[in-house]
């Protein structure tokens, strides 16, 4: 097996593992987690894809990289907001949790906090 | 070097595309830098700035009759990235401009930083992300390339997430984190997609693909992950349990963008992928799926809406089945049959006529929450006689989303029932019919109790200025119906070219 497959196959159990805990978990900090696993796996196969370059007579196709770059940033921007609103949910409701019928707090000043 | 083939040519007036996207921009960074009110009157005063570049690509657009081109940095692709501007794209991109600047306007009275404070979080984060929803759609619209679309579709959720959750209070932030989450497994589906594409092709950019095009299992794995990852963010059945709460809990403005526009984008992706980059690939089977999921979107959609008991969730749930109308485009505009045509154009009409009429809608429900001080249906006795240009704004969206004439919604559904009847595929014609009458039902459950005698107290009368703003969109709505025949020629701009190839 070539490293290229055997990253190829990792690629995809990560992008498997991801799916599988985005859709079980229901905390939403895991599921942020699988997330990131999913992109992970993402990031690898787009990885391996510059390989693919060497037909043009680069070692490696530099444009993929530049692509898995962008990912990287735009996924790490995602997780952050991601985490964001959860703690902010913690801040309000004393619990995270996706369920929208968990008891609120009584309202305080919803506005204040920046 | 690869010669430019004509297809990637830059056309004169190009620049505007980079213009369109460069403005709303440049106004962000502009309300970021000078904070407080000024965010407010940057993005005001960006509103006529873009609908007038935007009406000067559709001009450009129609006087030449075929698509403009840019490349960024005079880098042709595949190397560059390339921004396209074809019919549909014009279309959109003023629908954006005329429902954004309607919304800001709208939003004023609810978003304008308090006396005696120099920066209030809420007006300015509002003043903020609505402009970076525009500047996302204008991306997403005259992109080129399926990851330079990733980029876009991702800074359209960035901005879209937080609108849902201004007020700060938990049930608007478990909404926004349910969105957030549904919105991120759709990109990272779209950016695997787009991965399998690029290893296959070398080359992301949507023409050059076209070209390219070939039935390889990649290729159908790709659309498969990419068109799952594009479901999610546009909300169609059954991957839609984010959006009525979202929709719903938002603040009323930010809810005629998100309903009217926001699910568009990706929708217009969706689009971009099945007909500009695939449409060579055989078969009808791919069609047919996303066509029965919009089916099963009107129905379950409509059945919902009739069961809310608060108007902004009924509104909301009628998202989800004119969602499913947008759907029906796959089947009907693809093939070989001679009606692609109507399939086409009706479907685009239903993106048009469900923007304004939805936005126009969501508006006249923030008033009425504004002036009842609740959204609870079985309580608006005597509210028509109260309020009535606001009732008479949701009768015309409703006159719309039922598929009345005349109506925009009407010309779209009239539209795509000649295409599915010409063309022998008659289930998706009883089913529009279905969700017609179902569409009859939950307007009339909205507008009933809202004419019969009752006394009701209003906290305090809309403003005329405001209902004004609502009613303009629900009447460009209903003038949609009437649009003559070269408008629909125009939405062709760009696609005969692409249809024709083997």
């Amino acid at each position: 097996m070539s490293a290229s497959t055997l990253a190829g196959l990792v690629g995809a159990a990560l992008v498997g593992l991801g799916l599988y805990g985005l859709i079980v978990n229901p905390q939403p900090l895991r599921k942020i987690l699988a997330f990131n696993l999913i992109g992970s796996g993402a990031f690898l196969v787009f990885g391996i894809v510059a390989r693919r370059g060497a037909a043009a007579g680069f070692p490696f196709d530099p444009v993929p990289q530049a692509m898995v770059i962008t990912g990287i940033v735009v996924a790490f921007a995602a997780s952050a907001l991601a985490v964001a609103l959860i703690l902010r949910l913690r801040e309000e409701t004393g619990n995270v949790s996706l369920d929208s019928d968990a008891p609120a707090k009584p309202p305080g000043d919803g506005a204040g906090a920046s | 070097m690869i010669e430019t083939p004509p297809a990637l040519a830059v056309t004169a007036g190009g620049s505007l595309l980079m213009l369109a996207i460069l403005a709303p921009v440049a106004a962000i960074l502009l309300s970021f830098a000078l904070g407080g009110r000024f965010a407010e009157r940057v993005a005001l005063g960006l509103t006529p700035i873009g609908l007038a570049i935007a009406i000067a690509i559709a001009v450009c657009v129609w006087r030449s009759g075929a698509p403009l081109v840019y490349n960024v940095a005079g880098l042709p692709p595949p190397l560059g990235i390339a921004l396209r501007a074809d019919g549909i794209s014009c279309v959109m991109l003023v629908t954006a401009a005329l429902v954004i600047a309607a919304a800001a306007f709208y939003a004023r009275a609810n978003f304008a930083t308090p006396e005696g404070v120099t920066e209030a979080r809420a007006p300015l984060a509002f003043w903020i992300l609505i402009q970076a929803v525009w500047a996302a759609l204008t991306i997403l619209f005259v992109g080129g390339d399926l990851f330079n679309l990733y980029v876009a579709l991702e800074l359209l959720t960035f901005a879209a997430v937080p609108l849902v959750c201004l007020s700060g209070k938990p049930e608007t932030l478990v909404a926004a984190l349910r969105y957030l989450m549904f919105a991120l497994f759709g990109s990272v589906f779209y950016l695997l997609g787009a991965a399998l594409i690029y290893g296959a092709y070398g080359t992301l950019d949507i023409v050059l693909l076209a070209e390219r095009m070939r039935p390889l299992p990649a290729v159908w794995l790709a659309a498969g992950l990419m068109t799952a990852g594009l479901l999610a963010k546009t909300a169609l059945f059954p991957l839609h349990l984010w959006l009525p709460p979202a929709h719903a809990n938002a603040p009323a403005a930010a809810s005629a963008v998100l309903s009217g526009l926001v699910v568009k984008g990706s929708f217009f992706v969706t689009i971009r992928l099945w007909f500009t980059v695939l449409p060579s690939l055989p078969g009808g089977a791919a069609e047919a799926v996303l066509g029965t999921l919009g089916s099963a979107a009107i129905l379950f959609g409509s059945v919902l809406a009739l069961r809310q008991e608060r108007l902004k969730l009924l509104i909301a749930y009628s998202t989800l089945a004119q969602i499913g109308y947008l759907f029906l485009i796959f089947p009907l505009a693809s093939g070989a049959h001679p009606w692609i045509a109507d399939g086409w154009s009706g479907g685009m009409m239903q993106t048009l006529s469900h923007a304004f009429a939805k936005a126009a809608m969501f508006m006249s429900a923030g008033l009425l929450a504004e002036s009842l001080g609740h959204d609870r249906i079985a309580e608006f006795a005597g509210a028509g006689r109260a309020m009535p240009a606001t009732f008479f704004v949701l009768g015309l969206g409703g006159l719309s989303l039922m598929g009345l004439p005349p109506s925009g919604g009407f010309a779209a559904k009239w539209l795509l029932l000649r295409a599915s009847v010409a063309a022998d595929q008659w289930p998706w014609a009883i089913v529009m019919l279905a969700g017609g009458l179902l569409a009859a039902g939950y307007v009339y459950r909205i507008l009933a109790p809202a004419l019969s005698a009752g006394a009701i107290v209003l906290k305090a009368p809309p403003q005329r200025r405001r209902e004004a703003i609502a009613l303009a969109l629900a009447i460009v709505a209903v003038a949609l119906g009437f649009a003559p025949p070269s408008f629909f020629d125009f939405l062709q701009i760009g696609r005969a070219a692409t249809t024709a190839l083997p």
